[in-house]
C-alpha cells in the first residue's frame, strides 16, 4: 500500500503573508496542504495544522491579539485541545501565545529593528512531532524577518519546553529561546520560517526538516487510524 | 459614558521603545532617567453607572486590552 498522504491545514488570516508559502513547502513535502479561511468556524478533516506567519489584523494592539479571537483559532484550539499537532511560524507562533495555547509573549526586538537574515539555531528537543528528523544540538540555518520576536517566557517555564535557541540571538529574546511548544508537545510556536528554507536554492533546506517532521508525525497518525 | 485605558509594560520588563525615547531627550538637554512607553485607549461606552463601566473595562483588559503577562492597565471613567 502506497504510503498516506497526511492533510495539513494552513489558516488564512486578513494579512497573513506566508500561507502561500508554508502550502507550497508541505506540497513539496509530500503533504495534502489544505487552505483554511479565518472564518471557518470548523476545520476540515485535517491531520495538523500550520498557523503562518505575516502580520494578521494589521499587529494592531498587540502582534495576535486580534486574531486570537477569530473563528478559525476557536476550531484550531479544539483541534489542539484534542491532541492535534499544531505549528505556529513567526506571526502564528504570536497568536498562539496570544491564545494561551503556547506559554509566554513575544515583545519588540531589543535593537528596535526589523531583522531579516539568516540566523543559527540549535535543536533543543528531537523527540516531538515537529522534530523528530533533527538530532538534540544539530544545529540548523533558518531565516528570520521579524520586529517583534523578543521572546519573554512566563515565570518558572519548564526548560523541557524550549525546543529551539539562537546561536546568534538577533532580538533579544530570553535565554536565546526561538522555538517552545506546550507541556503536552502537540503545539510549537517558532520564530524563524521553517517555509521559507526547503530548497537549496534559497540558501538553506533546513526548514524541510522541521516541516518534514511534521509531515511524518501526520502521517502516522493516519496509519494509526487505519 | 467616557472611559481611558492605561495600559503599561510592567514593571522589570524591558521597555527599548522607552530607553530610546529616554536617549533621545537625553540629546534634547533633559535630564531625564527612565522612559516607559505604554498605550491609551478611549472607549465611549453604554453602562448604568460609574462602577458597572469600571468593571465592564477591567473585563475588556483582562481578555483584550492588556496581556497580563507583560502589561499592567489602569481604568479611568470619565464620566
Amino acid at each position: 500500500m502506497a504510503s498516506p498522504q497526511p492533510r495539513i491545514g494552513v489558516v488564512t488570516y486578513p494579512g497573513s503573508q506566508d500561507d502561500r508559502d508554508a502550502l507550497w513547502a508541505l506540497a513539496a513535502l509530500d503533504a495534502e496542504a489544505v487552505a483554511v479561511w479565518h472564518d471557518e468556524r470548523e476545520l476540515p478533516d485535517l491531520d495538523a495544522v500550520v498557523v503562518p506567519g505575516g502580520f494578521s489584523y494589521g499587529d494592531y494592539l498587540r502582534c495576535g491579539a486580534i486574531a486570537r479571537f477569530s473563528p478559525a483559532t476557536a476550531a484550531v484550539r479544539e483541534f489542539a485541545e484534542a491532541g492535534g499537532f499544531v505549528l505556529g511560524i513567526c506571526n502564528g507562533f504570536q497568536i498562539l501565545c496570544e491564545a494561551g495555547l503556547l506559554p509566554g509573549a513575544l515583545l519588540r526586538n531589543e535593537s528596535l529593528r526589523f531583522v531579516c537574515r539568516d540566523v543559527p539555531l540549535t535543536v533543543e528537543r528531537d523527540d516531538l512531532p515537529f522534530t523528530g528528523r533533527c538530532t538534540a544540538g544539530q544545529q540548523l540555518v533558518l531565516p528570520v524577518k521579524h520586529g517583534d520576536g523578543r521572546y519573554l517566557p512566563p515565570p518558572g517555564l519548564d526548560p523541557a519546553q524550549v525546543v529551539l535557541r539562537y546561536a546568534d540571538n538577533p532580538n533579544g529574546s530570553v535565554e536565546d529561546i526561538a522555538g517552545v511548544c506546550n507541556e503536552a508537545g502537540n503545539v510549537m510556536g517558532l520564530m524563524p520560517h521553517p517555509e521559507h528554507a526547503v530548497d537549496p536554492l534559497l540558501g538553506s533546506d533546513d526548514g524541510a526538516l522541521i516541516l518534514a517532521s511534521l509531515v511524518d508525525a501526520a502521517r502516522d497518525r493516519v496509519l494509526a487510524a487505519i | 459614558m467616557r472611559a481611558t485605558v492605561l495600559v503599561r509594560p510592567k514593571p522589570g520588563i524591558l521597555d527599548p521603545q522607552g530607553e530610546a525615547v529616554g536617549s533621545a531627550l537625553g540629546h534634547l538637554g533633559f535630564d531625564v532617567r527612565d522612559a516607559r512607553v505604554g498605550k491609551v485607549i478611549d472607549l465611549e461606552l453604554h453602562a448604568e453607572d460609574e462602577s458597572a463601566a469600571k468593571a465592564e473595562v477591567e473585563q475588556m483588559c483582562e481578555r483584550l486590552l492588556a496581556n497580563p503577562l507583560i502589561e499592567s492597565y489602569e481604568v479611568e471613567i470619565v464620566g
